[in-house]
């Protein structure tokens, strides 16, 4: 019997450009253009003053370690304990969820404030999910 | 709200708590339900007005045989019954019902006819949050401790105290499930679940529930308990998506629930006798009392591992053994309520002596929603 896979995530309409940005390797945020505000998660107008006129860009895809936990116990489907679970500050403001790859899942090497830089991971011809790694240089 | 217009007249949990295998989730509201009615010396036909959660209103009217002529199904996690009194105050205020009955119970651990919680994979949280790995509250609350220990300058060793100060409270609770003394370092040694947090840091898994029965301050001076009274109320909600909280450092709908419901009362921090505040995991009473104003934030820490909540400490917090040590079958902040009740009628097992006033403040999902309901058993 398969490995019981990882949650897969199911674009809506209001999303759609998110995963086809990832797919194509690149990290998509939207802003306002009536406020210039920056927002996640995506949405077809800006939380911040309401406005329907808003852009996608792609995005830095630089940020921080903003906080996480390593989680040990139950494990979600598709994932090997101890997994850091981790929130990523963008240079551009919003925060989200992610993985960090390429760096030991250790309170030691996972340093709060460390810099990181987007990466991606494909788990079907669907769908990828943008993840961090520690930056270089 | 008008203060001490509405009352708490019944209050009572589940005739059993902890590990009850022989009944579902429908009949743990109807024990706790009938117990209330029975504590408050009423009969089922009395009530018009229910609110529950998770559970629909019309599962619990149709069970129980109420026909209502008010009802609240507000479900916003575990402080869904925070917001009911305040509802429920409400409308009997307004005359749209005389007698409110809250009721709350989870088949927590056995699991028996409750209902799934399941994320769409087409959600916000299903999009954007399930594909990293999280997987139920113990991968989830805690993710934002680490920053607020950081901004704070808060130590692993004092969010460790409040597992132990709350032994303390539950070891004076017969119903209290975890009754052994632990010291800090058994906290931090104890079985790792989510970095930083460790099973003493986390909520017990339980079954239980709990009933509460509201009526007008004016019919409630009729009734056979002593009437705690509506001091003051406050709630609000943020965001279901952890990693979207506007900061760590602070939990925002905390900020809006817990100063709303001391406005509305009228009181200052001095004025507290007793306080819960909900603590499904061992960060909340730290982010409770720097949000609901009684200190700042980097104080929290040290007051509590000096001793401060602890019996006999200046501000007994969370006197059953809450979440940690009492039970949690998933949705707490009907315990937390019944302890504040218990408090106010002065017939608590570990009672604080001429308690006056008790606040008691929710969380629902992960610092998703909050509730605030301040008692008083002075008119």
């Amino acid at each position: 019997m398969a490995e019981p896979a990882r949650a897969r995530p199911k674009p809506t309409p209001e999303t759609q450009h998110y995963w086809d940005g990832a797919k194509a390797g690149e990290l998509r945020l939207q802003r306002c253009d009536d406020c210039s505000n920056v927002y996640f998660p995506p949405r077809p107008f800006c939380p911040g003053c309401a406005s329907r006129k808003v852009s996608v860009f792609k995005a830095s895809g630089k940020g921080f370690l903003y906080s996480y936990v390593i989680n040990h116990r139950p494990a979600a489907p598709g994932f090997t304990p101890p997994y850091a679970i981790a929130v990523v500050e963008l240079e551009e403001g919003p925060r989200l969820m992610s993985n960090i790859i390429d760096c030991p899942q250790t309170p030691e090497a996972l340093e709060l404030d460390m810099k990181l830089e987007v990466a991606f991971e494909k788990l079907d011809d669907a769908i990828t999910l943008p993840v961090f790694r520690p930056a270089k240089g | 709200m008008r203060r001490n217009a509405v009352a708490v007249v019944g209050a009572a949990e589940t005739t059993e708590l902890g590990v009850i295998p022989n009944m579902s989730q429908l009949q743990l509201h109807a024990d706790a339900a009938l117990n209330a009615i029975k504590d408050a010396g009423l009969k089922l036909s009395d009530i018009d007005g229910i609110a529950t959660a998770v559970e629909t209103p019309q599962q619990i009217a149709h069970y129980l045989g109420i026909t209502p002529t008010w009802v609240d199904g507000t479900s916003v996690g575990g402080c869904s019954f925070m917001l009911h009194v305040r509802h429920a105050a409400a409308a009997i205020e307004a005359g749209l019902c005389k007698t409110v009955l809250i009721t709350h119970a989870e088949s927590g651990k056995s699991m028996i006819g409750k209902l799934p919680r399941s994320i769409p994979a087409d959600s916000l949280q299903g999009q954007f949050e399930a594909p990293y790995g999280v997987y139920g509250p113990p991968s989830m609350f805690p993710i934002p401790v680490l920053r607020y220990m950081k901004t704070h300058g808060i130590t692993h060793e004092q969010i460790a105290s409040v597992a132990v100060f709350q032994r303390e409270w539950a070891a004076k609770n017969p119903r209290a499930m975890m009754k052994a003394p632990i010291t800090v370092e058994d906290v931090l040694n104890s079985k790792m679940i989510a970095y930083p947090f460790r099973i003493l840091q986390c909520c017990l898994v339980t079954d239980g529930g709990g009933a509460l029965i509201l009526t007008s301050a004016d019919r409630a001076k009729d009734f056979p308990n002593k009437p705690v009274y509506i001091l003051g109320t406050g709630e609000s909600v943020e965001t279901p998506m952890v990693s979207q909280m506007r900061t760590f450092d602070s939990s925002r709908a905390f900020t809006v629930a817990g100063p709303t419901a001391f406005r509305e009362a009228g009181i200052t921090h001095k004025d507290v006798d007793h306080l819960m505040i909900y603590d499904a995991f061992a960060h909340l009473p730290l982010y409770g009392l720097g949000d609901l104003g009684f200190m700042p934030h980097e104080e929290t820490g040290k007051f509590i591992a000096d001793g401060n909540t602890r019996p006999g400490g200046k501000l007994p917090m969370n006197t059953n053994g809450g979440g940690l040590s009492y039970m949690h079958s998933g949705m707490y902040g009907m315990y937390a309520l019944q302890e504040s009740v218990r408090q106010m009628r002065g017939i608590a097992p570990a009672q604080v002596p001429g308690a006056k006033i008790s606040v008691c403040h929710g969380v629902g999902g992960m610092f998703a929603a909050s509730g605030t309901v301040i008692f008083t058993n002075e008119k």
